[in-house]
């Protein structure tokens, strides 16, 4: 395949970036997105010009790091799929290829399509976790939980924080994300008991990183490489003001 | 924004219901529709609901205000490519301009019919009522009046199809079996909201002449 491409080239934060033109001969329909960036790296550095940063890790999924902005589309063309894991076969041959990186106010450009991410990290550390200290592993029957809420807060586990709600909301809210963490813990008994602490927490901290609102578009699930699901913010929201109204 | 919006589309519904007085026969119409408005006007529970629908009104716009320049800072620099629309409806993207809409409308019908009938010289009927009927099947003789009516009432439908799910949302309905149910009722309440507000310029537009 012939693939030509637009990226987006940027130095760092404060200098002002611009797509840029590449055109890249025999590219595998079975190579991931990546593994083609890859090959447009070992061009670049060959010639003696600076490759393309971005972010990845596993390249398997499940890990969250990669994450650009394929075709105006968070991920790309397909929904529920990782950069990583999109493959050149959802291209056709001549394609031209738009990829830039998310923007977002709380997500400030690093170089090219790499952004920082941390205002996620900072959310999760601000609640996002169970303070309480465990000891030892406890038997495993002896905190019932269902198989129902198990599956619920596993659904809700399942964010991967790549960050692709944030890009794909109009508002640039990371109400998905927050909520996937609130939502999970709320759903076990060992969470639960901190769930009106953490969300008040946790809800401020996602404003003070700058993050916009939520307004249900409902764009973020449809994008979203796990599929998680927007309900969860409505239940965020149901805490957030049971927890507002009944503080003491 | 989800308590200011869900009282003004509670409001729709009583406002709906009273003006559908004016599809009534024409003689009936006026007098009934005359006397319902001085009941209205003469009712100090109706007055107190009053003054909540023009603080809803107020609080709900400059909530929208300050949620728009809230999104704006938080999206920084646009994509220069941006096919993000494909994973949402329009209208629940551009709920803000469908906002300005209405509130454009409003401005307009609070001028020719509220303002006209608070502060205004009206003619009184044979029950010594404000001829608040009359006012209205005037208004509505005029094509581009119809049309603006029918546009602005449009805007409205749309702004309900997102909005009314949306808020219970915003409110914390994650029940999966109630938000369905939210969701469907929601668009019921649109159309039927949408469809009873068009049809009184409408049918006065085809059916009265002066």
């Amino acid at each position: 395949m012939k693939i030509h491409l637009k990226i987006w080239r940027q130095k760092d934060r404060q200098t002002k970036g611009a797509f840029k033109d590449y055109t890249l001969e025999d590219v595998s329909k079975d190579m991931s997105f990546l593994e083609m960036l890859d090959t447009l790296n070992i061009k670049l550095i060959k010639s003696g010009e600076r490759p393309v940063e971005f972010d990845h890790d596993c390249r398997e999924g499940i890990c969250g790091q990669c994450g650009v902005m394929i075709n105006g589309i968070a991920h790309g063309p397909l929904k529920h799929t990782t950069t990583c894991q999109l493959h050149m076969r959802s291209f056709e041959d001549g394609d031209t290829i738009y990829v830039e990186p998310f923007k977002a106010a709380a997500f400030p450009i690093v170089r090219d399509l790499k952004v920082n991410r941390s205002s996620l990290d900072h959310i999760i550390a601000s609640g996002g976790y169970v303070s309480v200290d465990t000891g030892q592993a406890p038997e495993a029957n002896s905190i019932p939980v269902t198989h129902e809420q198990a599956e619920a807060a596993f659904d809700a586990a399942a964010c991967i924080g790549c960050g692709a709600c944030v890009a794909s909301c109009k508002n640039s809210s990371a109400a998905l994300f927050t909520s996937a963490k609130i939502s999970q813990l709320a759903q076990l008994p060992q969470g639960d008991k901190e769930t009106s602490k953490r969300v008040v927490k946790m809800v401020y901290q996602m404003e003070e990183e700058g993050f916009g609102h939520c307004s249900f578009t409902e764009a973020c699930q449809v994008e979203c490489p796990e599929d998680i699901s927007v309900l969860n913010i409505a239940r965020m929201n149901y805490e957030y003001n049971k927890a507002r109204l009944l503080k003491k | 924004m989800a308590l200011t919006g869900l009282f003004l589309s509670f409001f729709l519904i009583i406002h709906l219901a009273g003006n559908l007085q004016l599809l009534l026969p024409a003689d009936e119409a006026q007098l009934q529709y005359n006397s319902y408005s001085r009941l209205l006007g003469g009712n100090i529970f109706v007055k107190l609901v009053a003054y909540v629908l023009y603080a809803s009104i107020i609080l709900h716009t400059i909530d929208a205000i300050y949620l728009g320049i809230k999104s704006k800072r938080a999206n920084g620099a646009s994509y220069s490519r941006d096919k993000r629309g494909r994973a949402s409806k329009w209208y629940a993207r551009n709920m803000m301009a469908l906002g300005i809409i209405i509130f454009v409308f409003l401005v307009i019908h609070f001028k020719d019919f509220w303002y006209s009938y608070k502060f205004g010289e009206l003619p009184l009927d044979i029950n010594g009522n404000k001829d608040l009927y009359t006012l209205v099947v005037v208004a509505f003789q005029e094509l581009w009046y119809v049309i603006l009516y029918v546009i602005a009432i449009v805007a409205l439908g749309y702004h309900l199809l997102h909005g009314v799910f949306s808020a219970h949302r915003t409110l914390g309905l994650y029940h999966p079996l109630y938000s369905k149910i939210i969701k469907v009722l929601g668009i019921i309440f649109a159309v039927v909201m949408t469809f009873g507000y068009i049809l009184i310029p409408v049918y006065i537009y085809l059916t009265h002449e002066l």
